[in-house]
């Protein structure tokens, strides 16, 4: 059975603002932007702290990627804050223009990404924001487990001298990795070790591969689950050394199956290691209303479906 | 300087005109009608330092070009100004060249702060980097130059209801009123109304400059731009000016929005252009 308990569910959107508040306490550069989603995003102590640092720009999320592009000129180090769906597809264009191909030093922070945001159902349930931005050039991109990784990713990105895309969420989930463990971007973590079968997830879907791996194991079938927090760039080191030892992949990710991490893995192991994989994911579809719950079951995101998963591929 | 810099824009047409004819593509027709403005800022205006550019650009006016297509004249002047060499204008839309189709940082052009060429996104960086020169105590100002055609593009209305309630008023923006887009003319695609009154409405001090082809018209006007900035508004200069203007069969129309000249027409445009300041090697 892994080792990881629940230290007190909380939401990965106030890891951000934790790690916000504590970057504006440490580092006078960073500055943040919001538009008219301070609560939602846990920016408001930032903001409360540091109103002269905290820019505003109401309901115009083109405006506030182009402003964040525009205040790096003069070194400062924005972090933009709102939803996932309108910190990237409605803001496209801006982003790949003004920051990217700018080579800017843009934070983008998206909160209420994937399934998991629940009853506002599929208009802001975007699924599809991930492979949106990995295949931007230079475009690193974050997707953490918990409250405290999140909180170390948005520090350890301050200190990353180019834009990246750190994705987070709403839902309290099982808060689990150690406090103060230091985020190492692109760095995979091992957290059960197994020889059966490799089972590579990110964001909310890390606790239920850990669910998963105790159901496996009752059954006698040891995973080997590593967190995946970091899609760009892929840490090939780490996926290739356990899957030259279990010869067997699960994915498991709350985004659709076409750009997220198991297509990155995919298209890893297609070039460096083929295996036999199987991928949990949105099958090409929209989400819905509902509850998180309801929705990982619905969807085929829980628990089950990554032990479902499991079985398969150890069946090919 | 006073007689060089009215040597300038005749230049700056040929430079414009060469670049555009060498590779057959280019945007000749808005470069030509923003010459003026161009050589007002770069020569008159603006308190830089080309070399060495700084990206942070701090203790410098800042100049941002959101209507990245007419590129040909942004490159000559920076060129001519100092930011880099003059010969190098003739690797412009050429493969390995710093001259891209439309501006960018990307391959570490100097004088190019941020890309553009996917129109209306300029006003908003301008906006931060203007945000961010008062958060560091920098009293120096960020210009900006749009087209009119370009204001159809909902995101310069978000960063201009911005900087207008928020007070941007180390801001001067300049709209280049030639009527003309690449469909025909404005009026005819999208009607812009009173641009001026647009932007007042939406809290920016507004000025006009009914003569931009006009050289010393350009300098009063921005000169009184300056004079306006620091009182709590953003400052929008709305410039009449004529596309494709110096050159008798390209002024005042949209058809040079996006056409190279041929052989026979180069020579009937040099031919009314002096070479006042010397051609870049071919």
């Amino acid at each position: 059975m892994h080792s990881y308990s629940d230290s007190g569910s909380k939401d990965t959107r106030s890891g951000f603002g934790a790690g916000l508040l504590e970057l504006g306490r440490s580092n006078p550069d960073v500055v943040a932007l919001c538009a008219d989603l301070t609560g939602s995003l846990k920016m408001d102590a930032f903001a409360a702290e540091f109103p002269e640092r905290f820019f505003q720009t109401g309901i115009a999320e083109a405006h506030m990627i182009g402003m964040a592009a525009g205040l790096t000129i003069g070194g400062k180090i924005p972090f933009t804050g709102t939803f996932a769906n309108f910190s990237t597809g409605r803001v496209y264009d801006q982003i790949r223009q003004s920051v990217a191909y700018s080579g800017k030093n843009v934070k983008i922070c998206a909160s209420h990404a994937g399934l998991t945001l629940g009853e506002d159902g599929a208009t802001h349930q975007i699924l599809e924001d991930i492979g949106l931005m990995k295949m931007l050039p230079g475009m690193t991109v974050i997707s953490p487990c918990d409250f405290n990784q999140t909180k170390a990713a948005t520090i350890a990105i301050a200190e990353h001298d180019g834009p990246v895309y750190l994705r987070f969420g709403r839902p309290k989930v099982p808060n689990f990795t150690p406090a103060d463990r230091p985020f190492v971007i692109g760095q995979a973590d091992v957290l059960t070790e197994g020889s059966d079968v490799t089972i590579c997830a990110n964001g909310h879907l890390v606790w239920e591969a850990l669910e998963a791996a105790n159901a496996l194991e009752a059954k006698g079938i040891k995973a080997e689950v590593i967190n995946f927090a970091t899609i760009k760039p892929l840490d090939l080191e780490t996926l290739l050394t356990s899957v030259s030892k279990t010869g067997r992949v699960v994915t498991a990710e709350e985004h659709q199956r076409h750009g997220g991490l198991g297509d990155s893995i995919a298209q890893a192991l297609a070039m460096h290691r083929p295996t036999p994989m199987e991928m949990v994911a949105v099958n090409d579809s929209f989400g819905e209303s509902g509850t998180p719950a309801q929705l990982l079951t619905k969807y085929g995101l829980d628990a089950a479906n990554i032990v479902a998963a499991a079985e398969r591929v150890l069946q090919r | 300087m006073t007689q060089q810099l009215h040597d300038l824009p005749s230049q700056v047409r040929r430079d414009i005109l060469r670049m555009v004819h060498a590779v057959q593509s280019g945007h000749p027709g808005g470069s030509m009608g923003c010459t003026e403005y161009f050589v007002a800022l770069y020569f008159d205006i603006l308190r830089h330092t080309p070399a060495p550019f700084n990206m942070d650009g701090q203790g410098e006016d800042l100049f941002f070009l959101s209507n990245g297509h007419i590129s040909p004249v942004f490159y000559s002047v920076l060129a001519r100004s100092g930011y880099f060499s003059v010969e190098e204008l003739n690797t412009f839309r050429k493969l390995d060249s710093r001259l891209q189709g439309h501006p960018t940082t990307h391959e570490g052009l100097p004088g190019v702060r941020i890309s553009s060429g996917s129109l209306g996104q300029g006003l908003s960086v301008a906006v931060g980097a203007a945000q961010a020169k008062k958060l560091a105590g920098d009293d120096r100002l960020v210009f900006t130059l749009h087209g009119d055609g370009a204001l159809q593009e909902g995101q310069i209305w978000e960063a201009a209801l911005y900087a207008g309630s928020k007070k941007v008023d180390n801001l001067i923006s300049t709209i280049d009123a030639n009527g003309q887009q690449i469909d025909g003319s404005t009026d005819e695609v999208m009607p812009m109304g009173d641009i001026g009154s647009k932007f007042a409405a939406f809290g920016w001090d507004v000025l006009h400059i009914p003569q931009g082809n006009d050289l010393d018209a350009v300098r009063s006007g921005l000169r009184e731009a300056i004079a306006k900035t620091g009182k709590g508004k953003p400052v929008c200069v709305v410039m009449q000016t004529s596309m494709g203007y110096g050159v008798d069969f390209m002024a005042g129309t949209h058809k040079w929005h996006g056409v190279a000249p041929s052989d026979e027409q180069l020579e009937a445009a040099l031919a009314q252009l002096p070479e006042t300041l010397g051609d870049y090697p071919a």
